[in-house]
């Protein structure tokens, strides 16, 4: 029997940018699906669906990105589980032990629960990977944003993506980026649920409070 | 805002002398200050700069173009001496000296020839070379040859020293077709086969005649080439999207597609982006300026835009009845759509399994009791 204690881990700018970037990502997704294949035609030229949608976009691109420069910030300032050492843990020989651990938990390898405070050491390499996701998608669409207005200032910003990659290759990276975030997104509740039920840690609810459920011998 | 010709003539923006002038080469006064007022707009200058352009081409300082063709269709020759009006592009190829144009000109031969050496050797950094087609630089060049001598070579003497290279269409532009991979001749574009060249890049598939034609004007008012974008065209010609610019565009804002050719839709002239319309990725004045002298465009006919005026739009912009191009390494068939709704249903079935197989596994659960911090 194992007593765990209570412990604040995601302070407030994580939760709140963790649920912006969802809102977020559900209507950039619903949004760009339909930007990139308009599946419902109006029968009145007065209608506005495309131009809503993009509207919409555009309104919660500012709002993503936004988000995601506050926690990039919070990688430098927020407390350990929030900085950016708990996001490299390949960088750590502690981080390798916690990698193969929970890799043999969810392989059925093993079934000793990997038991962290912070992220676990497979979700933290996620992370990192979405956290880049995320970084291109506001990249390649503010390059091809840009294009409306040649010489101002999202053009200047991020234009000189263009000749690199094409204006098709931007595109189709945002596109493929969309349905990449949405096999992270399935994946990580399902892994959220799992630890939850298993670790009894209280995952689940952690991201809404803050708090999760410790085990003091972990740290 | 039409710029009314009458008007600045009697503002006196046009000199009676230079009308009068034109008058006796037999282009009417009416027509000229209508091409005076058509390339201001389309250099996008003030109505104020009309008199100083309508001197500039009156001033007898006639450059002697050299036209070059190489791995090219023609297109970009017919598209310029199809123009119908004498007032337009007709007017600056009868006032410049086309010295050598191997469509046009009369000469033939050694005589052709050395009429080009000739140019290029007396007026040495003062004549403006205008090139067609690409350059291949496979084979040391072997693949195009003008009188012996590769592509490549003549390029490279031509328009090393020539004041200006205008690169009409997209193969002298970018490449164009000839350089689509796999591109067999190694064929390039003026600048990379150049590379110290001043070149203008006017691409299109044709380029359209107006913009060289306004291009022209403004070397020989300005003395130097109009400034241009990070792919080196002008941006009087090239600096908005034709998305922007598009007739249809109140149709897509709208959120009406045309699903196939001729179908309702198509036939009430609806907005053509699922046809596989590049008009949102393409920079023209097609949408403004039109093709033929203001006639139509391809959109306007009804058939989406392959952003012709893209670099190496052969290969970026295809297929051209598709909205996005191929994921690399699938097949044709697997849209980004279709791989990524199977991706995302297998990592549900996955995790579903994964989850099955944690629900029935015992005995990894930890053994709790909460104890609160204080
Ligand atoms: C998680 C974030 C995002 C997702 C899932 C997403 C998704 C999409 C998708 C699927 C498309 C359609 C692409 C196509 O087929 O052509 C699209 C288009 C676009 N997105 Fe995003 N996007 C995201 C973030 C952003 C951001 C941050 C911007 C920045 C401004 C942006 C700007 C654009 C633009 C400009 C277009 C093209 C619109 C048009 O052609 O009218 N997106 N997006
Ligand atoms: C019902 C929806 C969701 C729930 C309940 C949820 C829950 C959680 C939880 C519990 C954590 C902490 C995980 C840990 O300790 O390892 C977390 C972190 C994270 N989640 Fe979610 N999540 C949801 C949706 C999403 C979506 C749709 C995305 C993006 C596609 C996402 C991206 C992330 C990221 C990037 C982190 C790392 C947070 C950070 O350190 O800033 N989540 N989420
Ligand atoms: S037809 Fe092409 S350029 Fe015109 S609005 Fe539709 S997508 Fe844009």
């Amino acid at each position: 029997m194992k007593t765990l204690e209570l412990r604040y881990v995601w302070e407030w700018p994580v939760r709140l940018t963790h649920w912006f970037n969802v809102i977020c990502i559900i209507v950039l997704s619903v949004t760009g699906y339909y930007i990139g294949d308009p599946f419902v035609s109006v029968s009145s030229t007065s209608s506005y669906v495309m131009g809503w949608m993009r509207f919409l976009h555009f309104v919660f691109a500012y709002v993503f990105t936004i988000s995601w420069v506050v926690r990039l910030i919070w990688m430098f300032v927020g407390n350990q589980y929030a900085r950016f050492p708990a996001f490299a843990p390949w960088a750590s020989k502690a981080g390798w032990k916690n990698i193969a651990r929970t890799f043999c938990y969810y392989t059925f390898v093993k079934k000793e629960l990997p038991h962290c405070v912070g992220h676990n050491a497979l979700a933290a390499m996620a992370y990192s990977g979405v956290f880049v996701l995320f970084l291109i998608q506001i990249m390649t669409g503010f390059a091809l944003y840009g294009q409306f207005q040649p010489g101002g200032f999202w053009d200047g910003a991020f234009g000189w993506l263009l000749p690199i990659f094409g204006n098709q290759g931007l595109r189709l990276t945002h596109h493929i980026v969309m349905w990449l975030l949405i096999g992270f997104a399935i994946h990580h509740v399902y892994s959220g649920w799992l630890m939850d039920v298993k670790e009894k840690n209280g995952v689940m609810g952690s991201i809404f409070g803050g708090y999760k459920f410790i085990d003091p011998d972990e740290d | 805002m039409m710029h009314d010709p009458e008007k600045s003539l009697r503002e006196g923006s046009v000199s009676e002398e230079i009308l009068q002038q034109w008058e006796a080469r037999g282009i009417k006064r009416r027509d000229f200050l209508k091409f005076c007022s058509v390339m201001t707009a389309s250099l996008a200058l003030p109505a104020s700069f009309m008199g100083q352009i309508a001197e500039a081409i009156e001033a007898d300082n006639r450059p002697p173009v050299i036209w070059m063709e190489f791995q090219g269709c023609t297109g970009d020759s017919e598209a310029f001496l199809r123009a119908n009006q004498p007032t337009a592009a007709e007017l600056i190829l009868d006032y410049l000296s086309v010295d050598y144009h191997e469509t046009i000109m009369a000469a033939a031969g050694h005589h052709a020839e050395a009429a080009k050496h000739k140019t290029v050797d007396e007026y040495k950094g003062k004549y403006i070379a205008i090139v067609e087609g690409s350059i291949p630089m496979g084979a040391d060049g072997a693949y195009c040859t003008v009188a012996g001598d590769s592509a490549l070579n003549i390029a490279r003497k031509v328009c090393g020293n020539a004041a200006a290279t205008i690169a009409v269409g997209s193969c002298s532009s970018y490449g164009g077709i000839p350089a689509a991979a796999p591109n067999p001749t190694g064929a390039v574009s003026v600048s990379e086969a150049v590379p110290g060249a001043t070149v203008l890049n006017l691409p299109g598939c044709p380029l359209n005649a107006e913009n060289l034609t306004a291009a022209i004007v403004h070397f020989l008012t300005f003395g130097k080439l109009p400034a241009t974008d990070r792919f080196g065209r002008p941006k009087f010609a090239y600096g908005k999207r034709i998305h922007d610019n598009c007739e249809r565009r109140g149709h897509f804002d709208a959120g009406q597609y045309a699903e196939g050719f001729g179908d309702a839709g198509h036939r009430q002239g609806w907005c053509l982006y699922k046809l596989g319309c590049k008009g949102p990725e393409t920079f023209h004045n097609c949408p403004t300026v039109r093709y033929n002298e203001g006639t139509s465009w391809p959109i306007q006919a009804g058939h989406g835009c392959i952003g012709c005026s893209e670099p190496q739009f052969w290969d970026t912009m295809t297929p051209f009845y598709r909205r996005l191009p191929q994921v690399p390494g699938f097949g044709i068939e697997a849209t980004a759509d279709k791989l990524g709704l199977g991706l995302a249903a297998a990592t549900a079935v996955a995790f579903g399994a994964h989850g099955v197989a944690s629900a029935l596994r015992k005995g990894d659960e930890t053994d709790t009791k909460v104890k609160k911090e204080d």
